[in-house]
This record gives C-alpha cells, structure tokens and sequence, in this order.
C-alpha cells in the first residue's frame, strides 16, 4: 500500500503524516510536491495539516490551484481514497471536492487540545476498522475550524450519512460544551457522497502511538490499508 | 484601471470576528455601534480597454478565488479615470 502526502508551501504536518503511515504503520509513503503534476500511483492520498500559502486570502484558497490539485480531483472523481486532515480539509473544502466551508473559531482563539470524536459511519475508506458511535481521543490544532454550510446543505449531509465524525462528550452525546469551535452539528469530519474522500479538521496522524498520548488516530490509517487491501475504494484506471 | 472589491460574509453567516470587534467598541464606550462585520477589501490594478471590461475581470476574479460563494458575497467598483502606472 502505497500513501502520497501532498506538500503544499506551508503544510507542517506532512511529516507527522509520512511517520505515522511509514514508520508506524510500515507502509510504503512518499511526498509529492504541490508543484507535481502526478500522484506517482499512490493507492490512498492525505493533504496534510498545516497553513498552505500562509493561509493567506482564507484557509486553503490559494492550495485549491496548486498545479497537483487537477490530480487529486481525478483521484477522488476515479474513487480513489483520499484523506484531507485539518488545513488539508480546509483545501478540499476550498476545491469543491467536499461541501461547505469555514468560518474563524466562534471563540476567536486557535484551539489546541485533545478532543473526543465520534464516529458516526463505518463505511468509507479511513473508518472501515471503527464501529458507529466509537469514540476516539485525537487531537485538533486551529484557527478556523467552524465548519458550515446552508441549511439544506447540512439536511442533504445529515439524510446521506455524509457526517463521519462528530465532536461528543466522554458520554458520546455531541454536545455544546464539547464543540470547540462551533461546528454547525458539532461536524468534526465528513465525506462526499461516493464516499471516498474524507475530511477532518482532528489531526489522526498525531495520534498514532501511545508516547503522544493516545493511538486512536491510527485506526483510521489502518482502516485505509484495509479498504485498500479489500478492493474496497481503489481509484479506476 | 482601478477596480475595488469588498468582499463580506453573507448576512446568514456568523461573524466571529465582527462579534469582537463590537464588544472592543462597546467596551471604549461606543454604545450606538450595536453590529460591525467585518470584510476584506481589495485593489486591482488592471490592464482594460473600458471599464465595462474592467469591470468584468474583476468580477471574475472575485468569484474564483477573492470570495468563497459558500460564505462570502462581493460587491466591485471601478474608478473612473484611474489610469495609468501606481504613483
């Protein structure tokens, strides 16, 4: 199994995510540039964390015309596994790739800490090992990670079980106190409606070994290499 | 040519922003301001045979990549008779 990290100008957790599928999951990764034109035949991609372009004009605006960007749309349009984390959700939120888009935190301040996500669906390719309703301590590092999106849009996500992760209490109910940063529906992470394409503002890639403090993010890579090895979500030659 | 583009949340979408700003300004006693949002503003310097067709490049340029349509709306000005190079 073979991960792409995409390297924009400013990502920072491009090498979190190379370690945690590398060397942590031993799996084959390779970086590829934002400048390159080809995925070089990568079975899954992540587009990291991190400040693409300085997030200069809003979060992800400027990576959405990165020369790679035309690839990663074929990837995902072709099924492809495709895995935006935090700035790298930002990007695909940005391209069209998934709906919505960001506001600035309703506290005005950059949360960084552990939260606790839900898994609502078991069925796309990062959540294949977890089962609905699981929680996961993973944790988040930004600025703007108010997700939103019209009214109708959220009933479409809600009616097509497109929310993946929910942010939740200890007990699992998603609730006020345990939103971050305002989130409509307390929405940590969603897919589109093939499924493939995945994004997540909690950061898996830093939670992947028990020394960092918690190894639930690794679930999710794991589930990547499973759906892979499955057949499940291979992009179509 | 010179056009100008106000780029702002649309009225349906929270701004966290904004929200701070207004209660820094209550804060300095400027009770009568009840609302601010806040926007971005550009400047476009452009090469246009009219007006009409600065215009339109500017319009296009906001709706690709100044304003998010998700969130934002924009709103562009061209400068009549604002030729030539920066001073």
């Amino acid at each position: 199994m073979k991960f792409a990290v995409v390297v924009f100008p400013g990502s920072n957790c491009d090498h979190d995510a190379y370690h945690a599928t590398r060397h942590v999951l031993g799996e084959e990764a390779v970086f590829v540039w934002h400048k390159d034109t080809s995925l070089v035949g990568a079975d899954a991609v992540i587009l990291p964390g991190g400040f693409a372009h300085g997030d200069y004009l809003r979060t992800g605006a400027v990576a959405r015309f990165s020369p790679i960007m035309p690839a990663v749309r074929q990837f995902a349009d072709a099924g492809g596994p495709v895995l935006g984390i935090c700035n790298g959700f930002q990007v695909l939120l940005e391209a069209g790739l998934l709906p919505g888009a960001m506001l600035r935190n309703r506290s005005i301040r950059f949360q960084c800490e552990h939260v606790i996500v839900k898994v609502e669906h078991a069925d796309t390719p990062f959540t294949s090992k977890c089962y609905p309703a699981q929680l996961l301590r993973i944790p988040i590092a930004h600025g703007e990670g108010n997700y939103y999106a019209e009214p109708k849009i959220i009933e479409r996500l809600e009616a097509n079980r497109q929310v993946i992760f929910r942010y939740a209490a200890a007990s699992g109910s998603a609730t006020l106190g345990a939103n971050p940063n305002g989130s409509v529906h307390n929405i940590a992470g969603l897919c589109n409606e093939k499924r493939n394409v995945v994004g997540m503002m909690p950061h898996p890639e830093r939670a992947c070994e028990l020394a960092v403090g918690s190894a639930d993010g690794l679930l999710l890579l794991e589930s990547a290499v499973q759906s892979v090895g499955q057949g499940n979500f291979v992009a179509a030659q | 040519m010179r056009a100008r583009v106000f780029v702002t949340l649309k009225p349906s979408v929270f701004d966290p922003q904004g929200t701070i700003v207004t209660d820094a300004l209550h804060t300095l006693g400027y009770a009568a301001v009840h609302e601010v949002r806040q926007g971005k503003y550009f400047e476009l310097d452009i090469d246009a045979s009219s007006e009409k067709e600065a215009h339109r490049l500017a319009s296009e340029a906001a709706s690709k990549l100044l304003a998010n349509p998700v969130i934002e709306s924009y709103r562009v000005e061209v400068e009549s008779g604002a030729a030539g190079p920066n001073p």
